[in-house]
């Protein structure tokens, strides 16, 4: 007699996917706190790209553009690195958005203690739970974020070509842009990862009598 | 065979630690139930049922004493096995029904297949002849939200049985039902028991089961009060109304 307890990844994903759909305004707001992040991100990046590849041409005229714009430009600066003060304006925005999606995740497992509980019944293993919870952050993160880099990247792309014209085009880094916008994606999978996993923790140590619990 | 025991109890009590009190909820249970009877744990509400009901379940730890499923300590099953008990030994029946509330009734009724590694047709075969034998042809699709409570609780039994488990546990599995759908799951289970040769164990202060059970365990305030048998039981029915 094996004894094999099993959970496949195809039925994994199904039941996440399911669970996502079940809670979809719950879902959006999570998802949308993570667009809001990640585009602001990707945004701040994209348009440092831009403002140093300008830069770096030497061209005089540009140089005045981007200080009319609100660059600070030191003489001799070839690179425009974002400030302290923005720096530490993303950091933040990233906490928030963190801290935002732990809230959402433990009000979920909160929400399914029972649901949990007779999962367990069923012969779930603590595993099973952190995969499933993990596996809809992914889901969610992966919506949000794409969607959050892609936005924040088109923005600093449009607020470009509306500072300093059209002529400007050409001077675009795309490979910068690109690598940026994955950059930004990226962290936003992170993150929403990050803020699943405390939450994941809680709902997997859950203990099936849970289930039981009749509420008076 | 009928006189092998599946589920052995001894001195198990089982105490709830509320930092400044400590609840004495089971004062020494000694129980032995065999293989394929119909028992029925009665007692007022508060006597602890339930909480006997988990220990024996494996869903909880008696703070003293040891519980047995087919002659194994179940203290001493790691947490793989005792996955392992509650996903193919044990068939848990709720008061309150616990339908995953996402999944369809199908769904719900193979995913302990799934746990148990049941390839996929194979265990949406068996889940549509589980949800048949209950009565709920047709319903496969419906969530738990749009299935009656007598309903969600037939699928709850189908669930149950998905792995053919050799305990059905049922804690007041008719608590949550009007009279006739609770006369309707106890013949259901009674009928299964009688099929299958699955024990059924089920904590209750509902008086509608007397009559199935082949024994009767009256627990008061944490100890057993007596243990009827059926012959005894046809005897005293008639004035079973404490
Ligand atoms: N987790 C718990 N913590 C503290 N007390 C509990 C807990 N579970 C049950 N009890 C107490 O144990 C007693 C018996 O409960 P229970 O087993 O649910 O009774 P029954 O199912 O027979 O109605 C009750 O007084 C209840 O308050
Ligand atoms: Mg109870």
């Amino acid at each position: 007699m094996r004894r094999l307890i099993v959970l496949p990844w195809k039925k994994s994903v199904e039941i996440a996917y399911k669970s996502i759909r079940a809670r979809f305004f719950r879902s959006l707001v999570t998802t949308l706190t993570l667009v809001l992040a990640v585009s602001f991100l990707s945004f701040s990046q994209v348009s440092i790209d831009i403002a140093d590849k300008m830069l770096a041409t030497g061209d005089p005229s540009l140089c005045q553009m981007l200080m009319r714009c609100g660059y600070d430009i030191l003489p001799g600066d070839t690179s425009l690195a974002a400030s302290p003060k923005q720096r530490w304006i993303i950091t933040l925005s990233l906490l928030v958005c963190v801290v935002g999606i732990i809230n959402a995740q433990l009000m979920s497992v909160t929400e399914r203690f029972r649901e949990i509980g007779t999962m367990k019944c069923l012969g779930a293993l603590d595993r099973f739970i952190v995969r499933l919870f993990v596996m809809e952050a992914a889901m969610q993160g992966f919506a949000g974020a794409s969607f959050g880099a892609v936005l924040g990247g088109i923005s600093a792309f449009l607020a470009a070509l509306f500072r300093f014209g059209p002529d400007t085009i050409s001077l675009f880094p795309w490979q910068a842009i690109f690598v940026s916008v994955s950059t930004a994606f990226v962290t936003g999978i992170g993150l929403s990862l990050l803020g699943v996993l405390y939450p994941a923790i809680i709902a997997a140590r859950m203990q099936p009598v849970e289930a039981m619990r009749v509420e008076q | 065979m009928s006189e092998k025991l599946i589920v052995r109890v001894t001195g198990v009590t089982k105490d709830f630690d509320l930092g400044k009190i400590v609840v004495k909820v089971l004062k020494g249970i000694d129980l032995e139930i065999e293989t394929g009877k119909y028992v029925s744990i009665m007692g007022p509400s508060g006597s602890g049922k339930s909480t006997l009901f988990n220990m024996i379940g494996g869903l909880d730890k008696p703070t003293q004493g040891k519980v047995f499923i087919d002659e194994v300590d179940i203290a001493q099953l790691d947490a793989y096995e005792l996955a392992w008990l509650r996903c193919r030994k044990i068939g848990y029946i709720f008061q309150t029904f616990n339908l995953i509330p996402v999944m369809t009734a199908l769904e719900n009724v193979t995913l302990p297949m799934t746990f148990a590694g049941t390839p996929n047709e194979a265990a949406v075969h068996r889940g549509m002849k589980l949800l048949s034998q209950v009565g709920l042809e047709g319903r496969h699709g419906h969530k738990p939200a749009e299935l009656s409570g007598g309903q969600q609780q037939r699928v709850a039994v189908a669930r149950a049985l998905a792995n053919n488990p050799s305990i059905i546990l049922a804690d007041e599995p008719t608590g949550n039902l009007d009279l006739s759908t609770g006369e309707e799951i106890i013949s259901l289970l009674k009928q299964l028991s009688q099929e299958q040769g699955t024990t059924v164990i089920s904590a209750t202060h509902d008086f509608k089961m007397l009559n199935v059970s082949d024994q009767v365990i009256w627990i008061r305030d944490g100890r057993v009060d007596k243990i009827q048998e059926r012959a005894e039981l046809e005897i005293h029915t008639g004035g079973m109304s404490s």
